[in-house]
């Protein structure tokens, strides 16, 4: 393999991760501060780019004036659906909001199937971010470079967020403690509603990318990025955003040099990430840099 | 068991024969293949029950299992020109192709090989918990899945197998029914039951009482996985094709659908919900299709089914928390107790 193509597979890798990484924040978010996998997460990230599809292809919307419209209503979609599945089961077993977690994943996929049609769709280009650049001998799309890019504006934004400010503060009490987070005089439903819209918001924006990057939509396409998301956050260390972008960009770039070195091995490239979530689970459970969980009596 | 429990029991089985005598003969192929699924639905539901319901071990790996069975009995019991047809892209690996065993075999190994990956998997896997156990399952599918997809010469790959001889028939079907609840009531019943409900209820104070946790864990584990591969071998043969795509995660969401509708930790719900969600399955068909009223006519969206389903399991989770029978089981008692219309509990003060 030449430097070149090695260039050419890193940046694919590089733009793939930093969405992973996007989707794979609301994740880790969530389960920071609700102990719960968000199975509905990769089925609001389908949402989004349905969303935005609509905006642009029916409402004539012009791309930018859709994709805000997509990220807001994609945010109260996240709130929603905490609000309706979630909300109502906080003190039931764990068993209970991992089965309404998967209903409502199941849920907002089969309404997507009713309501947008099963039939996969063209995702609208934008050529804006679509056109082909040539950097020394490595040639790529604007949007492969911008991927990255937004990924970590926003995740430095999200950092800043969580350790500056009173939202931030009190999204981190409620999740060492929600009890005392209460007493303490944190709305700790409102908290938690915050976060899912935070995560639900990078998720659309991880949406509309991927839309970009990958232009055929369809109502299923959310389960594989949305498994793979929540491997990247238990790689990092779940609960630990850091971590879930460091797990996000380990699975892409791992992901593409696989397929570029073993091009034998494609067919098993979706494999790749469930066995390193099993090799990570197995030797490091609490992921690369998640903090000890003691088990308590 | 009492003697008046034996009779019973044997006379609902008595009963069940000629039923099964009955609808074999008289129904039409529609209605009999709805009892069918209503059977093998059954089996499914019951083995999952055993690792999530009574073990307490949130798998949401048996779509995996269930591949690894079908796959087997097909390929047990295809005849050697059938293979031939199936696999034109590449031939079948040589020692498979002329391997044919009787069907009860083929549903026996099918499920001892589904059990064998279990224990494979169960080893590293079970020692995680909760939500890192029900992901790393799903992984361990989804693995099984790819392989099954990329494995062109033992499993033909994407393209599937098709013409796989219909030989499951109702005998068979609640043949496997009836054994597998005996079994599991069986189980359930013993010491190795009263160990998985007290490993469901609290690991540390099982372990405290001298519960070997793995052991257990594993057990549940690979019996559940066996009875997965039975079903899964006796559904390939009813349906005459299979492919990788079948095996997805929604096929464990269906059979999680039926062990949360019955009641996680109930065989008798278990049973009454395989039942209902296999015939709504088909009734609920209307729905996908249009329906002329006389003076109107609605189009049929389809799709509109799966959004019923995903709606009702949302439903029985927020509201009904314990499903259909939450923990409780059939007894004759009870049934006696109901024709004789009074409540247990004053029976029950009256001795």
């Amino acid at each position: 393999m030449t430097f070149n193509l090695f260039l050419q597979h890193l940046t694919n890798g590089v733009s793939l991760g930093s969405l992973y990484a996007l989707i794979a924040i609301g994740y880790t978010m969530v389960y920071g501060i609700l102990r719960l996998i968000n199975f509905a997460h990769g089925d609001i990230f389908m949402m989004a780019v349905y969303f935005s599809f609509f905006g642009v292809a029916t409402f004539g919307m012009p791309w930018y004036v859709s994709f805000v419209v997509a990220i807001i209503l994609t945010c109260f979609l996240g709130m929603l659906v905490e609000r309706a599945a979630y909300k109502p089961l906080r003190e039931s077993p764990k068993v209970n909001i991992l089965v309404s977690a998967i209903g409502a994943s199941f849920l907002l996929q089969n309404l997507a199937v009713v309501v947008f049609g099963g039939r996969p769709k063209a995702f609208p280009t934008v050529n804006l971010f679509q056109q082909v650049m040539t950097i020394g001998a490595v040639s790529l799309q604007r949007l492969t470079l911008i991927i990255p890019v937004a990924s970590l504006t926003l995740l430095f934004g999200l950092l800043f967020l969580i350790n500056n400010t009173k939202s931030g503060m009190a999204m981190r009490a409620v999740s060492k403690d929600h009890e005392t987070a209460r007493l303490m005089g944190v709305d700790v439903n409102r908290t938690i509603t915050l976060t899912f819209g935070i995560g639900s918001a990078l998720a659309a924006i991880g949406g509309i990318m991927w839309g970009m990057k990958f232009p055929q939509i369809n109502p299923a396409m959310g389960i594989m990025p949305g498994l793979k998301c929540f491997i990247a956050a238990v790689i990092g260390g779940i609960g630990n955003i850091t971590g879930a972008v460091l797990g996000g960009f380990i699975l892409g770039v791992g992901e593409i040099m696989i397929v570029a070195m073993l091009p034998s091995l494609t067919g098993y490239r979706d494999a790749f990430a469930f066995i390193l979530l099993i090799v990570i689970l197995l030797f490091k459970p609490t992921g690369i840099m998640g903090e000890k969980i003691s088990e308590k009596v | 068991m009492k003697r008046r429990d034996i009779i019973l029991t044997s006379a609902s089985i008595l009963l069940l024969l000629v039923f099964i005598n009955f609808a074999s003969g008289n129904l039409d192929a529609y209605k009999v293949r709805i009892l069918n699924l209503c059977a093998i639905y059954t089996v499914l539901g019951l083995s999952m029950n055993l690792i999530n319901g009574f073990t307490g071990l949130f798998s949401l790996g048996h779509a995996g299992f269930m591949a690894v069975g079908a796959y087997t009995t097909a390929i047990l019991t295809m005849s050697q020109v059938t293979k031939q047809q199936n696999f034109f892209l590449a031939p079948i690996l040589p020692p498979l192709d002329k391997l044919n065993v009787p069907f009860l075999f083929a549903l026996l190994i099918g499920g001892l090989l589904s059990a064998f990956v279990a224990f494979l998997i169960g080893a590293p896997a079970l020692r995680l918990k909760g939500d890192y156990l029900a992901i790393a399952t799903l992984g361990f599918s989804e693995i099984i899945r790819i392989v099954f997809t990329n494995t062109q010469r033992i499993t033909n790959g994407a393209l599937g197998l098709k013409s796989i001889p219909n030989t499951t028939n109702l005998w068979w079907s609640y043949g496997a029914a009836v054994i597998t609840i005996a079994i599991m009531a069986l189980l359930i019943n013993s010491s190795y039951g009263k160990a998985f409900k007290a490993i469901r209820e609290d690991e540390i104070a099982a372990e405290s009482m001298g519960i070997n946790l793995f052991k257990h864990k594993v057990l549940s584990f690979v019996i559940g996985a066996f009875f997965a591969g039975v079903g899964g071998g006796l559904l390939g043969s009813l349906m005459g094709t299979i492919d990788p795509l079948m095996f997805r995660f929604s096929f464990t969401f269906s059979i999680l659908l039926i062990i949360v509708l019955g009641g996680m930790g109930s065989m008798t719900g278990t049973v009454i919900a395989a039942f209902i969600i296999s015939s709504a399955t088909e009734l609920l068909r209307f729905l996908d299709q249009s329906i002329n009223l006389g003076f109107v006519v609605i189009p049929g969206v389809s799709g509109l089914r799966m959004v019923v389903f995903s709606a009702l399991l949302m439903i029985v989770v927020l509201f009904f928390r314990n499903g259909l029978m939450g923990t409780n089981e059939f007894s004759w008692d009870k049934i006696i107790n109901l024709f004789q219309r009074k409540p247990l509990i004053k029976r029950r003060l009256g001795q």
